[in-house]
């Protein structure tokens, strides 16, 4: 079937299978950002956003986005880059294999939260699952990137 | 020292965190075959017949092999260095299948859906076995997993595969048995824990090419590349030299990439048919046909005196291979060589093992490597004894642990020479509040707090076997590149090394590029495991930068026309020390590019005789509802000598993470297998790593020493961090609710059980 985007800001028009996810599809445009962690829509690993709001692109077929906006890392990169400093800076990356979706998700965050508990961090990002860091240098480097955002703003 | 013992960044951190296509299914060439294995439903059958005619005349299926297409010779997947213990009782394709997951064809297509539908019509006859499952039977068992005549171990490992023994072994210093007899209070438990898996985000995948020169190129995720090379030629039955292995950024490995586990199947595809082949593993083959911790159950006596002297102790470990030998004989070891020495006042000690295999899932090496499980039984014993004598554990523990300068006799009678072991524990207790919290309190919400403590050791890589070697050039204008063979799997040590290579080099860490590894061009290395790279390949590190420098004194002595011994070299110069003249050391770099005869090129190899332990001690506060049986983590302590720490982010993201899977051990990643030997967790929605709400407070110090015979006075850290989370959380439970658990995981279920069973 045919399908029309937005995919990080460019149009495209693309024909694809049914049942294509939109995991897939974005990797075979090239967004080789999103990484696949599990099949079971537990890890987290392949969020992007659709229309702004963050989507596990695993478990939603690309026919889903035809119309939307889909914007993967490759499309904040200005974004990832700032707070991929803070996370880098806490050595928190580690294998980096889980730092796309998780880094898609705390931008999605901090458009969505207002200065956000610890707790509340967590409870957003409960569904990014990451084995290398233990997850609290992710969490110095959302305080250290939060605060920072704050004395800016 | 301006870069060692600093946060330095890591290299290819930026590249990470803005999703650069670096890992292995990111770069693999779009026209790769798609390589699947067919896997078998029978926990332990004969094959009859596979009918794969069908499938093979599917378009865009390329082949489809079974056991009569691959080579005879039994190797093992093991990444170890050769002669590896562990024995050749592998094919890459067998006619006899030995766990449900066991390969049992390989087929390549030109995609995924045509392969996926060309599998479903291969007709498999098998003739069902009667498998064996317990592996407290598997001894001298009539079934036996592995009969074939030609299984082999290279190395006396007590192996015998006509009792099912993958290995069995016997270590004793003085007379256990009447030190026991003679101590005032003996405990004696046996404990329980399972072949819990690494879960790195990264599933198993490996690509695998032909290159202009005939050569099998085969780009894994792998943190062995070395083994790999030489572990597919046994495979393939091919020449080591037709082999190049290339690893790119790993997603995570923790022991699980310590073994070949997929690398065989696109290697033969590729061999055979000349295209280009892939295989990536679901996150369910990652879980059901892969390399997970070894199932043990370990028996501990342990006595002391009534003043709390700890005079003995006793390990028997029971270990479950599974259906192959990946890292059993070596495993195994770890239960008693990290454990028992962590009391070497003791007078006498034996340890006992045997390592079975049975028709499940076959292990490997997962961080702790068999020193987590051995460590949960010492030390859930000690804290049982210190309960026995009506002892405060910690007051138990500093009368007993080693101390700096106290000879192990339970780790090769190796002395401990570097050693804080005791003032991390004190650090421990104090963080935790040990004294006001021992042993519970009871909350107003009527939940219940209780603190556990323990005790960890584990190696700094394999004495007398593990060898690192490091090349490190000058190139233009003066920067420096650093070859190395030890696999970075996102643990930093690329970073690491950069760090020790800028200040023996005195320059900036921007000023030193890392390559590594590809197996054509990198110095050799065993790879990254056995908590080896910091100490071994850190140590190689630094005496390459050594040799270098010593011939760009000549180099430069030689420029100014004076004799090496007037001369000096300060990271920028080699300058004379009596004149002051000098040469940069970007006009020697450049200098040496033109009409030149010597290479300022240098190569060091390191190994070390012995293996000096990290130490370290883990404090718990735990809370529980006696209402729901719910655990919740509310503070976690570690207190770790890994000696001198190179990079204090890095150190401290290291043991954080391996707390945390420690904690997903001890609480939430159960294994259950049903009675066809099927696993029941085979995706991320059963089989539960902990997610950021499942983990407390985590509070990292270290408390170094200085290890004389390690780089900068490091040892080791990526191991040692799994091991204290298992006892010390079980003690907290025990404390908090009287229940004494010695199997793992420790569930919110089994806790309510026992408090009613407890009522009655």
């Amino acid at each position: 079937m045919r399908i029309r985007l937005h995919l990080n800001g460019k149009e495209i028009t693309a024909e694809v299978p049914a049942d294509m996810m939109l995991l897939d599809f974005v990797r075979a445009q090239g967004c080789y950002s999103v990484k696949r962690g599990c099949e079971t829509s537990n890890c987290g690993l392949c969020t992007v956003w659709m229309d702004e709001k963050p989507v596990l692109s695993c478990s939603v077929l690309a026919a889903r986005a035809d119309g939307h906006r889909v914007v993967t890392l490759e499309g904040c990169q200005k974004e990832a880059e700032a707070f991929g400093a803070y996370l880098a800076d806490q050595g928190a990356e580690q294998c980096g294999y889980c730092s796309p979706g998780f880094i898609m998700n705390v931008l999605a965050m901090e458009k969505e939260l207002e200065n956000p508990t610890d707790e509340e961090i967590r409870e957003y990002l409960a569904g990014n699952l990451c084995r290398c860091s233990g997850y609290e240098g992710q969490l110095r480097a959302i305080r250290a990137y939060l605060d920072a955002r704050k004395r800016e703003a | 020292m301006k870069y060692v013992n600093q946060p330095v960044r890591k290299k290819d951190a930026m590249a990470l965190v803005t999703g650069k296509p670096v890992y292995t299914d990111d770069i693999a060439p779009k026209d790769c075959l798609v390589v699947k294995v067919l896997r078998s439903p029978y926990a332990h059958a004969e094959i009859l017949e596979i009918q794969k005619e069908t499938a093979e005349k599917m378009p865009g299926i390329v082949c489809v092999l079974t056991y009569a297409d691959v080579p005879q010779r039994r190797f093992t997947m093991a990444g170890q260095t050769y002669p590896e213990p562990s024995p050749y009782d592998r094919l890459i394709l067998d006619k006899r299948v030995r766990f449900v997951g066991d390969a049992v064809a390989i087929v390549a297509g030109e995609d995924e859906k045509t392969v996926d539908r060309a599998m479903k019509t291969i007709q498999v006859k098998y003739q069902v076995l009667e498998p064996l499952l317990d592996f407290r039977q598997a001894k001298d068992h009539p079934i036996l997993v592995h009969p074939e005549a030609d299984w082999k171990a290279l190395c006396p490992v007590g192996a015998d595969n006509k009792r099912n023994l993958c290995a069995s072994g016997l270590e004793e210093y003085g007379d256990v048995d009447q030190v026991l007899a003679e101590c005032d209070v003996v405990v004696e438990n046996t404990y329980h824990t399972k072949a819990v898996q690494q879960t790195m985000m990264e599933t198993f995948r490996t690509y695998t090419q032909m290159d202009t020169y005939g050569r099998l190129n085969v780009i894994s995720s792998t943190q062995v590349p070395f083994h790999v090379r030489r572990i597919l030629a046994h495979a393939l039955d091919i020449p080591k030299s037709s082999i190049r292995v290339i690893k790119p950024r790993i997603g995570g490995g923790f022991g699980a990439k310590q073994t070949v586990v997929a690398e065989v199947y696109p290697a033969i595809v590729t061999w055979k048919t000349g295209r280009p082949a892939k295989i990536v593993y679901t996150r369910e083959e990652s879980l059901i046909a892969s390399s997970p911790r070894h199932e043990m159950e370990v028996k501990v006596r342990i006595g002391a005196t009534r003043d709390g002297r700890i005079r003995g102790i006793a390990v028997n470990t029971l270990s479950n291979t599974g259906a192959f030998g990946e890292h059993g004989p070596t495993t195994v070891g770890l239960s008693g060589h990290k454990s028992i020495p962590l009391y070497s006042k003791a007078e006498a000690f034996r340890f006992q093992y045997d390592v079975v295999y049975t028709n499940k899932m076959s292990a490997g090496a997962y961080r702790g490597y068999g020193a987590t499980q051995g460590i949960f039984a010492v030390e859930s014993a000690v804290n049982e004894l210190a309960d026995k004598l009506g002892m405060d554990p910690v007051v138990l523990r500093e009368k007993n642990l080693t101390r700096e300068g106290d000879v192990m006799h339970g780790y090769y009678g190796e002395t401990a020479n570097s050693c804080t072991l005791d003032r991390c524990l004190e650090r421990a207790a104090q963080q935790i509040g040990w004294k006001e919290k021992y042993p519970r309190r009871i909350m107003p919400d009527g939940k219940i707090r209780g603190v556990g403590i323990a005790m960890a050791m584990q190696g700094s890589g394999i004495s007398g076997v593990d060898t690192g070697a490091v090349s490190v050039k000058i190139n233009d204008d003066g920067f420096y590149s650093l070859s190395i063979g030890a696999a970075d799997m996102g643990t930093g040590c690329d970073t690491i090394l950069a760090q020790m290579a800028a200040d023996c080099l005195d320059c900036s860490v921007d000023e030193i590029v890392v390559y590594g590894v590809d197996t054509d061009i990198s110095p050799y290395d065993s790879g990254s495991y056995a908590s080896s790279t910091t100490y071994v390949t850190g140590m190689a590190t630094v005496k390459a930068c050594e040799a270098l420098v010593e011939k760009m004194k000549a180099y430069g002595a030689k420029k100014l026309g004076c004799g090496v011994e007037e001369v000096d070299f300060d990271g920028e110069c080699v300058y004379n020390l009596n004149s002051g003249r000098s040469i940069s050391r970007r006009d020697m770099a450049n200098e040496a590019m033109c009409a030149a005869e010597e290479a300022l090129f240098a190569t060091e190899a390191h190994s070390s005789p012995i293996s000096p332990p990290p130490f370290m001690a883990g404090a718990v506060e735990v809370e529980i509802d006696p209402e729901t049986g719910s655990i919740q983590l509310i503070d976690y302590v570690a207190v770790v000598d890994c000696g001198t720490v190179i990079n204090p982010n890095l150190a401290r993201v290291q043991v954080e993470g391996g707390l945390v899977q420690g904690i997903g051990m001890t609480l939430h990643e159960n294994i259950t297998y049903d009675e066809k030997g099927r696993l029941a967790e085979n995706s991320l929605m059963q089989y539960k790593i902990p997610t950021r709400l499942d983990i407390g407070k985590l509070r990292v110090e270290f408390d170094s020493s200085y290890e004389q015979t390690g780089p900068f006075g490091a040892k080791s850290i990526g191991e040692i961090v799994i091991n204290t989370p298992a006892p010390a959380i079980a003690q907290a439970i025990y404390h908090a609710t009287g229940l004494r658990f010695t199997e793992l995981p420790i569930t919110p279920e089994k806790i309510v059980m026992g408090l009613q069973k407890h009522a009655d």
